[in-house]
């Protein structure tokens, strides 16, 4: 039968236990993971089984790396989001945030895009640190993301966006992150792909400022081929400022179905 | 005329424009799909309402 072993295909004969495996193959190996799952208890192998075996504070190869970095992963999602290409539109609190979950699932190919630097306001929410301030956005984010994944394609545009350039910088691009913070440059931009290039999938946020309550954000879908998340009513403003924990849960109900999408689930 | 899932009465001969005005929604914010169809943001003052249509309104509000 066929074990995929460190990213490599093994092949083994019937009724190989997990750790009589392990014996075999990598004997000090102190973490173990089986089909996504971290795991000491010993169990029959089965054929197409996932394995991932590691040493700490040993540095392995750069391919198997790579291939380690996602052993947590369900098997088989990070051939898919390997080959996925995901612009993100904004690179403040939502943006940062969602760029950095992206990199950490392996997502192959990214676009950040914005205009500005690092400021110390953007540090009570957005993915920066004190290094960075004077930095853009795009290139202090780049190097975060070479940081935590290597391997990740990425793509960066110090522009400010607007209708006019739209299609422009985003027509290779299958799946668009809405991250802005203006809800005027939020609606130009949906509604400029919704009309141009109506198939892209659109993941957008709104309403996510202040201290309400985690639960009264959501993902929604709306019209064919658009999803928004927040609480779609509290919106940042005076006396009500934008705080790190209701601005990441909305980041990563962004992150999360754009994740699916990736993987070909259309509904929330 | 069913909007967002609901039926509301409109005007005779109102148009999108005017209709989302009434409605207290600011149209740089928003996004409409009517009939299943984006609408331009250049048409808005073009389109007349018919009891026949389904819309659906998106609007965003600040913050990110």
């Amino acid at each position: 039968m066929n074990i995929i072993f460190n990213g490599n295909e093994v092949f083994e004969k019937e009724g190989i236990t997990l750790l009589e495996f392990k014996q075999k193959y990598f004997e000090n190996a102190d973490v173990i993971i089986l089909n996504g799952f971290q795991t000491n208890e010993n169990r029959v192998l089965k054929n197409n089984d996932v394995i991932t075996m590691l040493k700490k504070g040993v540095m392995p190869s750069k391919d198997v790396l790579e291939y380690m970095m996602m052993s947590r992963h369900t098997p088989f999602v990070h051939e898919k989001v390997k080959k996925a290409n995901i612009a993100i539109c904004g690179l403040g609190g939502l943006g940062s945030n969602i760029a950095v979950m992206l990199a950490r699932t392996g997502v192959g190919k990214l676009l950040l895009i914005d205009f500005d630097v690092v400021e110390p306001s953007n540090l009570n929410r957005q993915n920066y640190y004190i290094k960075h301030l004077g930095l853009y956005k795009t290139e202090a984010l780049k190097m975060q993301i070479n940081d935590i994944n290597p391997y990740i394609d990425v793509e960066i545009k110090n522009i400010y966006i607007d209708k006019n350039n739209i299609v422009e910088l985003l027509k290779d691009y299958d799946i668009i992150c809405e991250a802005f913070d203006n809800p005027v440059c939020k609606a130009e931009l949906v509604n400029t792909v919704m009309e141009y290039m109506p198939n892209k999938k659109i993941v957008a946020s709104s309403g996510m400022a202040g201290y309400e309550s985690s639960n009264i954000i959501k993902t929604i879908k709306k019209f064919k081929n658009l999803y928004i998340c927040g609480d779609g009513v509290y919106e940042a403003e005076e006396g009500r400022g934008l705080m790190a924990p209701r601005v990441n849960i909305c980041a990563s109900h962004q992150a999360n179905m754009v994740l699916r999408l990736i993987l070909g689930i259309y509904e929330v | 005329m069913t909007v967002n899932g609901e039926d509301l009465q409109i005007k005779d001969n109102i148009s999108l424009y005017d209709f989302l005005k009434q409605q207290g929604y600011d149209t740089l914010k928003i996004a409409v799909e009517l009939n299943g169809d984006i609408v331009p943001k250049n048409q808005y003052k073009d389109i007349i309402l018919k009891n026949e249509y389904t819309m659906e309104v998106v609007s965003f509000v600040g913050g990110g």
